[in-house]
């Protein structure tokens, strides 16, 4: 086979390129170009000043990311995106892998209706769920802390305190998100071979047996893929603290992404904004090979 | 824009009317979308020709060198008098001394209160001074249980900590606009009386998100006193209930020795510099700006008129919760015109809230606002060097 590759007759390759050409140019256009913009916008301070008149725009260098590295608002920001990320995203995967578990037992039925259920949030439109959120988490009038005051717990201050305007935050996004995954882990789920559980329960394996055994090794690689995927766009936090608490109170739910958009296109500091979204594709980027190196490490 | 934007197409038909050969096309945005929409419009080479700008937008625009300068046209204009404006609100459309914006309707900021709580406790009128009026919050807040307040502001609002300031005679910003001037003694007399009202219980310390019901807390008497727009004339009308009518009144502002100063806001009709119709454009302006119709488009919008002789007008000398606002637009002073007074004006408050919930001493609070107004004031210090923009 390789020595036939190797063979391979020279227009061959350039056909290759011509099939390739309209994605490549699409990508090209659209994606990497902005992208070597971006990079070049964010070693300037290209700003309002600069919209008027370019030549109020200097070439600053590193100057946009010493300066970022030196706001406490970033860091603050950076600090709220991890928690979000490594606090919602484990809560998020063991909830859906949970749901995909009891909906993939024997022993449940309407199996479709609580699939649905369980998906509608995912489908519903964000800005919707979040303003509905909001009256359940209003600390006079708000269901939860009707709840919790039937339990004689005092009331919460859910959004307006700064300790609790996180966990809200999360809690609303693994109720809207985890419904998604545990579709991806149904499907996971039904490509594991019956018989492997039949052999294992002959042999005596309890159900706890069965899923540390069998489940979670064999559902190892839809595992990875949810928890790179989940990562990644938790990482990019934006539209539930845009729409619940603008990134209040006292910062404590400004998102990297939150802050870039406020810098960007609240301020037109494109400059400075260009560097924020540099560092937030670090950050990811690093993160993800993590997660990889993580799992080759397990195989 | 917003509510405007729809009123301000039943006002054309009459324009077009008397203007045979002019058509205009109004196109509405809302306030939040506005200012992003305007911005891209500029770079596209797609401004309107003319639009209505929140006038702390004014200093901005003018930085983007997009707006006309009006002050030839404003001399020759039979329909709009300078001096019939008053005069802290024309102040707001000046940039260097030149004039790029028609004030539209005001926006300054008064009290409302509760008369019958305030009555309660034993004051037939709104003290006017800080000292009285926080003797008055005193006494009201005696007579409260825990979770009633005597005052509401909201502490994701910048108007409030900055009209305090203005009443101490601060000027916000130092040396022409280079630096923030928030360590000053004046605003620091202010902030620590802001502050005051939240350290004492006088005021919950609650963000803009999180009053859902306004009315009702004023309803229930768990406020007495808020501070806020003419937009609110309209609101609590229709709001409160009948029996509560004539228990809520408007005043100006207190100030540090007697009436204060307010915010001269509102919005303003700004000419774009790359019109193709200036003249058609203008004349309406001109329209919008006549007396009658600034009548017309209040009793469409609530909005109130920049003019003293649209004031004259019995709609508005009736209104006896207007008259406070009227009082109150002899004694406003615009915010500064630099094109970074919003970013540095959503620091104002956030510092504030630092202090307000007790993680930073007042000192510490202004020390870091100025730093970071210092920041942002960089790139302007640096073009004030190569003389590439004006000052305010």
């Amino acid at each position: 086979m390789s020595t036939r590759r190797l063979r391979m007759p020279a227009e061959a390759g350039t056909a290759a390129w011509f099939f390739l050409a309209p994605a490549l140019l699409l990508i090209g256009v659209f994606f990497f170009l902005p992208v070597a913009a971006a990079l070049l916008l964010s070693v300037t301070d290209f700003d309002l000043y600069g919209i008027a008149s370019p030549g109020n725009t200097r070439f600053i260098g590193l100057r946009n990311y010493t300066r970022l590295l030196n706001t406490p608002d970033f860091w603050t920001a950076l600090r709220n995106t991890f928690y979000f990320a490594f606090v919602g995203g484990p809560l998020t995967i063991a909830a859906a892998l949970g749901a995909a578990l009891l909906l993939s037992s024997k022993l449940v039925r309407f199996k479709g209706f609580f699939r649905t259920v369980y998906f509608t949030p995912f489908v519903t439109t964000l800005v919707a769920v979040a303003i509905v959120w909001r009256y359940l988490y209003h600390t006079r009038y708000g269901l939860f802390n009707f709840g919790l005051a039937k339990l004689g717990i005092g009331p919460i201050d859910w959004l307006g305190d700064p300790h609790w305007a996180m966990p809200a935050i999360i809690l609303m996004a693994v109720w809207k998100g985890f419904g998604y995954n545990m579709l991806i882990f149904i499907a996971g789920l039904q490509s594991i071979p019956e018989e492997l559980y039949d052999a294992a329960e002959i042999d005596g394996a309890g159900p706890f047996r069965r899923f540390f055994n069998i489940t979670l090794p064999m559902l190892a690689p839809t595992l990875v893929f949810v928890a790179v995927i989940t990562m990644i766009g938790y990482f990019q936090l934006f539209a539930e603290p845009y729409v619940m608490t603008q990134g209040g109170p006292l910062r404590s739910t400004t998102s990297v992404v939150l802050l870039m958009y406020e810098e960007g296109f609240r301020w037109w500091r494109m400059g400075y904004a260009a560097a924020i979204a540099f560092v937030l594709f670090l950050v990811i980027l690093l993160a993800t090979l993590v997660q990889f190196r993580l799992q080759k490490e397990r195989a | 824009m917003g509510r405007e934007g729809e009123v301000v197409s039943e006002l054309i038909p009459d324009f077009e009317r008397s203007h045979p050969g002019i058509k205009v096309e109004v196109q509405q945005i809302p306030w939040s979308a506005a200012h992003e929409k305007l911005l891209t419009a500029y770079v596209g080479d797609a401004t309107p020709d003319i639009a209505m700008l929140g006038n702390t937008w004014v200093p901005e625009f003018v930085a983007l060198n997009a707006l006309e300068p009006l002050d030839a046209r404003v001399a020759k204009s039979a329909d709009v008098k300078r001096d019939d404006y008053f005069p802290g609100i024309w102040s707001t459309n000046l940039v260097d001394g030149v004039t790029y914006g028609v004030p539209w309707y005001v926006d300054t900021r008064v009290i409302f209160y509760r008369s019958d709580l305030l009555a309660q406790a034993g004051y037939d009128r709104m003290p006017t001074t800080w000292a009285a009026w926080r003797e008055a919050m005193q006494k009201i807040k005696a007579r409260m249980t825990a979770r009633q307040y005597p005052l509401l502001i909201p502490i994701t609002e910048w108007p409030p900590p900055v009209i305090l300031g203005l009443q101490a005679g601060s000027s916000l910003l130092r040396d022409d606009g280079r630096y923030g001037g928030f360590r000053d003694p004046p605003f620091r007399k202010a902030f620590d009386f802001y502050v005051g009202l939240f350290r004492d219980g006088l005021a919950p310390a609650l963000s803009g998100t999180e009053i859902s019901n306004l009315y009702q807390e004023f309803e229930r008497g768990n406020i007495a006193m808020y501070i806020s727009g003419p937009w609110q004339i309209g609101e609590f009308t229709n709001r409160l209930p009948k029996e509560l009518q004539d228990k809520w009144m408007t005043a100006p502002l207190p100030g540090v020795d007697g009436p204060g100063v307010s915010l001269a806001g509102g919005a303003s009709l700004s000419l774009f510099r790359a019109s193709a119709h200036k003249e058609e454009a203008w004349e309406l302006m001109e329209y919008l700006s006549r007396p009658e119709v600034q009548l017309r488009f209040y009793q469409l919008t609530g909005d109130l008129p920049p003019r003293r002789e649209a004031w004259r007008d019995t709609a508005l000398a009736n209104n006896r919760y207007a008259k406070a606002f009227h009082e109150q637009l002899d004694r406003v002073v615009p915010t500064p015109q630099v094109p970074e007074w919003e970013q540095i004006a959503t620091k104002v408050f956030e510092h504030g809230e630092k202090a307000v919930r007790g993680q930073r001493s007042v000192d510490q609070a202004l020390a870091a606002l100025d730093r970071d107004v210092d920041g942002i004031l960089e790139k302007r210090r640096y073009l004030m060097t190569q003389r590439k923009v004006a000052r305010p």
